[in-house]
């Protein structure tokens, strides 16, 4: 299972990558969420992989019994996805308003805050 | 008491943030961030006269233990620049007071400024990684508001490679910790120095290393990964700019300093190696490229970048001289940088513009602000006795004392070119007269606008002053602050709580329940 998660996680990886390397910020933004994910995923599997053990606490003990999923990394990759949303929306946002006002999506085009390749 | 003064900081400007967003309509708002801004830099001090008194104080969130709750640490690097930081919020709260115009309030202005210091605050206290990334998180999402804040077509563009760039350095970053806490097992910092030089794989921990330098080298702007910043840090408004330009990069130097003097030290040879060299590109890259640029922020902006690899530079060399050379030009860069940001948007005010060829005429017209600019100006470029002359003394000196002549000549090289650019600025915008043929007189603002933008400008450069006739007891403080860093142990037995005789010292002033490290 180990295996097929690094594959997994490699995979995004470079998918995110030839997304990124386009000029459309679009494709950017959409590399942007696989890394986003393929770096959650490498934190989930740095726990370690337990197959159907769930940390729970049965009812009169004190702690788990026996080899239990590690929670941590679960309770890391619950936070990362959180903040990983609220920065990906904030993102979507900013391109559209981008699109609205430079009417450009490619980001060669996007020469408004820095001189532009052929001097005036 | 010590859980109390750590939490302060951090707590007082996401409080602020909250009242100042819901009076964001009313005209009071920006006088209640002003007094949330007063009232963190008193935490602060509060803060710092705590750890003069105690040395490291630590303070476990939730009661939960080191290592597995978050715990908040206070060592001087980090008291230090949390009260820098308070000071910085402080000038361009009483800036914004001037500069900002209310369409832009009305937008949240306040809040997202108080939640960027919050941000920025909590980095320098954490004493857990992932923390850290949280907070991280907060101060590049403040950042991201701020920057794009009123809408112009510069601002969206920035923007654009701003978010975009810095987006992925997190993501790298968060990929680092992901492993790291695979490797260890454990992500508080303190916990971490002993894991990471006990872990078996020593290669993977370098790798990892290498991830967490690539993902500070792009908040720190450090060569070559700093393309985000003179794209779009002469776009916002002043004050944001020069908050920015203050603190935001410093958080990124000092994360890598907290990282490479506590965790990974396992090949110095290796990992500060690559530093060294990485600082000496960054500080000739950035004076190079200030040297092509004719507008006034663009040059402040690529002059960040060269003043990073100083700090990194410090950092990088490693012996006792050169860090604390580092942690003190972390502090003068902070005041300095930000009051040459503030400076350039009163200029903009009065000259109408912040093109250098577009401009002129200040010297003539307000001597009393172009006295203001030469303070700071010659301070970034080392002068005596000025701030910025010690700091790069210091640098210099651990660099000749390692016998590395080829990093102490671009130092002082790149020194020479900084005055190059400053008298740039100096001759362009204040010596020839106004291309437009009229004085840029200080009456062509209101007062009500000119006066609150003044008042910063002047305790800034006060600052720079002081600091550089009485430097004794900052560079005092710096050489405490790089033992610390140089030998973490009195920082890790304080988070890890095994500092017995410490908590009878402190015991009587203290909650039982609040009580710094105490294990149950």
């Amino acid at each position: 299972m180990e295996a097929l998660t690094a594959l997994i996680i490699g995979l995004l990886v470079a998918g995110a990558v030839y997304l990124m390397l386009a000029r459309n910020f679009m494709r950017f933004l959409f590399g942007l969420i696989l890394l986003s994910n393929a770096a959650n995923l490498t934190i989930f599997a740095s726990g370690r992989m337990t197959l159907g053990a769930p940390a729970l606490v049965p009812y009169g003990a004190e702690a788990p019994l026996g080899e239990v999923g590690n929670a941590l990394p679960q309770a890391l990759v619950l936070t990362a996805i959180v903040i990983g949303f609220g920065l990906l929306a904030f993102t979507l946002a900013l391109a559209f308003e981008a699109y609205r006002r430079l009417r450009t999506m490619d980001s060669d085009k996007m020469r408004y805050a820095e001189p532009k390749e052929e001097r005036e | 008491m010590m859980s109390w003064l750590l939490v302060m900081p951090i707590a007082i400007p996401f409080a602020t943030a909250v009242v100042v967003y819901l009076l964001r309509m009313s005209p009071s708002g920006r006088w209640v961030s002003l007094f949330g801004s007063v009232l963190s830099l008193v935490a602060s001090v509060a803060l710092l006269v705590a750890v003069l008194e105690h040395g490291v104080i630590a303070a476990q969130m939730s009661n939960w233990d080191a290592p597995f709750g978050i715990t908040l640490v206070a060592d001087y690097l980090g008291v230090v620049m949390v009260v820098i930081t308070a000071i910085t919020g402080l000038a361009t709260a009483i800036y914004a007071l001037g500069e900002i115009p209310e369409r832009v309030e009305k937008l949240g202005y306040h809040a997202l400024f108080q939640t960027l210091i919050a941000g920025v605050t909590g980095a320098f206290l954490t004493g857990d990684v992932f923390n850290l990334y949280v907070w991280f998180e907060v101060m590049l999402i403040s950042s991201f508001g701020l920057l794009v804040l009123g809408g112009s077509r510069e601002q969206l563009d920035a923007g654009i490679k701003y978010v975009a760039l810095n987006l992925v350095s997190t993501l790298v970053f968060l990929s680092g910790i992901g492993m790291l806490y695979g490797v260890t097992g454990t992500l508080n910092m303190a916990d971490l120095r002993e894991a990471v030089a006990n872990a078996e794989n020593q290669g993977l921990i370098t790798v990892i290393a290498m991830l967490f330098m690539v993902g500070f080298g792009v908040k720190a702007a450090v060569f070559p990964l700093f393309f985000w910043l003179p794209a779009s840090y002469h776009t916002p408004s002043f004050a944001v700019s020069a908050v920015f330009a203050g603190l935001l990069t410093k958080v990124g130097v000092y994360a890598l300093m907290r990282m490479f003097t506590l965790v990974f030290v396992g090949d110095v040879g290796f990992t500060h190696e690559i530093l060294i060299w990485v600082s000496a590109l960054t500080m000739l890259t950035g004076v190079l490229g200030a040297a092509a640029q004719t507008d006034f922020r663009k040059i402040l902006s690529f002059h960040i970048i060269s003043q990073i690899g100083y700090m990194t530079l410090g950092l990088a060399l490693y012996t006792p001289l050169a860090i604390m050379g580092g942690v003190f030009y972390l502090v003068h860069h902070i005041i300095v940088k930000a009051n040459l940001f503030l400076v350039s948007g009163v200029a903009n005010k009065l000259a109408g513009h912040t093109d250098l060829n577009r401009i002129g005429g200040l010297y003539k017209s307000s001597p009393f602000l172009a006295a203001l600019f030469v303070i700071p100006a010659f301070s970034l470029a080392g002068f005596p006795p000025l701030s910025g002359f010690w700091a790069k003394y210091l640098i210099v000196k651990a660099s000749i004392e390692l016998d590395n002549w080829i990093i102490a000549f671009v130092a002082l090289f790149v020194g020479l070119l900084t005055i190059f650019s400053m008298t740039k600025i100096w001759g362009m915008a204040f010596w020839k007269p106004h291309p437009d043929g009229y004085d840029p007189t200080p009456d062509r603002a209101p007062d009500h606008v000119r006066v609150p933008m003044m008042i910063p400008i002047v305790g800034l450069a006060a600052m720079t002053i002081v600091i550089g006739f009485f430097p004794e007891p900052f560079v005092q403080f710096a050489e405490v602050a790089a033992t610390q860093l140089l030998d973490p142990t009195q920082y890790v037995e304080t988070v890890l709580g095994a500092r017995p005789e410490a908590l009878f010292e402190v015991q009587p002033d203290i909650q039982p329940d609040a009580a710094p490290g105490v294990r149950p």
